[in-house]
């Protein structure tokens, strides 16, 4: 199994793979504790409005995820914050918004795309390596950010009123965050697809909570969490079609995986206590 | 010298239309401890969050040491009703403590050896010196209401406010947390909401009634009138073990529905 080494794509698969567990680790970590994980599938949906803006004006659709992700994270935080509106019903709306300007955009491009449904279903195998650049990029501005703002943002997902008392810039705090899940989404997108992106920004994060004892090991362990199933899904896909010809895509087995993770992390947590 | 520590003028809130607050004025000087009592509903929150800056009010003006609550923040420390986060949130007890000290411009900064001394010495205070390093999910909710506290503390405040600190806690950790408040008096101003008019007559220096209006007389006693005024009940009610009992004198045991 380990021939799949050799091989460019799936060396590049591999980067790809790692690249966005560093982003699902350390954005998912705040994201769960602030209990507002579904924002990730809501932003990964509106990023399909800038992937179609893409198509049609023929740029790179990762650019136009991007800016669609960004934008749609402000446009909530600031509709939740001045308008209060509910956080979950101005997600759906970004949620579903997204994907009809993308189809709409989609239908209008002339011609047929091709690779659509990497978008739509990820296609780590066939990431280019602009892709690595842009997601590389991403990490950096998400890592450096978070590193920068650390206590600030933890302070927010916490205790937001406390925060608040303090002084803290708390609702520019709160779209910087959402600003970087947006990001964070983008460098998911190829991995396993706009539709499976919260799975992917939520499961690694919820197991690492059950070990961890503070934000910053939850980042950490949510990203090494994040590589295992993401690293481990590559190799049982190139298996699957490798040795017994099976045609398995890499995106859905990483969320299966990550999901008998989260079964098992319960059961051993419950294990453990009891042995104690 | 100016010793007034907070003034608030003739405030005036409406939420949706329907008014909180009404032309509540308050002055408080330095080493002031005043309780605030009145029904749920009352506006007693609400006026702690106006003093704190977190709500604007439709009218009027409130200074904190003679600035805007927004500029006075290390000045205050805030002692929230139950605490606002979740308890299963990865963070020990000394970290949560040192958000206290975010105030004092840390925000990008280590946490220095003196936010450290700070932090401890708040939990000393409260009686949690060796639970620094205990994850907050693991705190009975005597524990979690004395990290809140600590957290005010590590602010090194002048001002101290209290929403029902004893709220969720039973009543021997209650009576510690308020005999600390005794202690704290001394140095400190402090302004203690609760319902439980009993502790409240029994600790504080001076009692306001509030219930959109405020009822102040800078002093201990309350009138029938100021009680009637407030909670809308005829005073005969207030002697029969309910709540609103303690006017002038009460039993040492002092317990609320006994």
């Amino acid at each position: 199994m380990l021939d799949a080494l050799q091989y460019p794509f799936f060396q590049r698969a591999l980067a790809a793979g790692l690249l966005a567990s560093l982003a699902c680790g350390v954005i998912g970590a705040l994201v769960v504790v602030r209990r507002i994980a579904t924002i990730s599938g809501g932003l990964s949906h509106s990023a399909f409005g800038g992937i179609g803006l893409g198509y049609l004006l023929g740029f790179d659709p990762m650019i136009g995820a991007a800016g669609f992700g960004v934008l749609s994270a402000i446009g909530i935080g600031v509709a939740y914050r001045r308008l209060r509106h509910g956080f979950d019903t101005l997600i759906a709306i970004v949620w579903s918004v997204g994907m009809a300007i993308g189809i709409l955009l989609i239908a209008m491009t002339p011609g047929y795309a091709p690779d659509l449904t990497t978008y739509l279903f990820g296609s780590i195998v066939l990431v280019p390596s602009t892709y690595l650049w842009i997601a590389g990029s991403l990490d950096l501005v998400i890592l450096v950010s978070v590193i920068v703002l650390f206590k600030g943002l933890r302070a927010v997902v916490f205790d937001e009123e406390f925060a608040s008392v303090s002084g803290l810039p708390v609702e520019a705090l709160f779209l910087v965050l959402l600003s970087l899940t947006g990001l964070a989404v983008v460098t998911l997108i190829r991995v396993v697809g706009v539709i499976l992106v919260i799975a992917l920004l939520t499961i690694p994060a919820a197991i690492a909570r059950q070990w961890s004892h503070s934000l910053g090991r939850m980042m950490v362990y949510g990203s090494v969490i994040g590589a295992g199933c993401t690293v481990s899904g590559l190799f049982l896909s190139y298996w699957l079609a490798d040795g017994v010809g099976v045609n398995a895509p890499a995106g859905p087995l990483i969320i299966l995986i990550a999901t008998a993770g989260y079964g098992l992390s319960i059961l051993a947590k419950r294990f453990v206590r009891r042995a104690v | 010298m100016n010793t007034t520590a907070v003034e608030v003028r003739d405030v005036s809130l409406a939420f949706n239309e329907v008014p909180v607050l009404e032309e509540v004025s308050l002055t408080l000087e330095q080493g002031d401890f005043l309780g605030l009592i009145g029904p749920n509903g009352g506006g007693k929150t609400t006026l702690l969050r106006v003093i704190l800056g977190l709500v604007k009010p439709d009218r009027g003006d409130v200074r904190v040491f003679g600035k805007p609550p927004s500029r006075a923040r290390g000045e205050v420390g805030y002692v929230p009703q139950y605490a606002r986060f979740d308890a299963s949130f990865p963070i020990d007890v000394l970290e949560v403590v040192l958000m206290g000290r975010l105030t004092r411009g840390a925000l990008f900064s280590r946490v220095t050896a003196e936010d450290r001394e700070a932090a401890q010495a708040a939990l000393v205070r409260v009686q949690m010196a060796d639970l620094g390093s205990r994850q907050i999910g693991e705190l009975s909710g005597g524990q979690l209401q004395r990290v809140l506290v600590a957290r005010a503390l590590a602010v090194e405040p002048r001002i101290l406010l209290l929403d029902e600190p004893t709220a969720s806690i039973d009543t021997p950790i209650g009576r510690s947390v308020y005999e600390l408040l005794e202690d704290l008096a001394r140095e400190k101003t402090i302004v203690l909401v609760s319902h439980d008019i009993g502790v409240i007559s029994r600790y504080v220096k001076t009692v306001a009634c509030l219930n959109r209006h405020l009822h102040y007389h800078h002093s201990k006693e309350l009138t029938p009138e100021m009680v009637e005024a407030t909670y809308g009940c005829p005073v005969e009610l207030l002697g029969h073990g309910h709540p609103h009992r303690v006017l002038e004198e009460h039993p040492p045991t002092g317990g609320l529905g006994e």
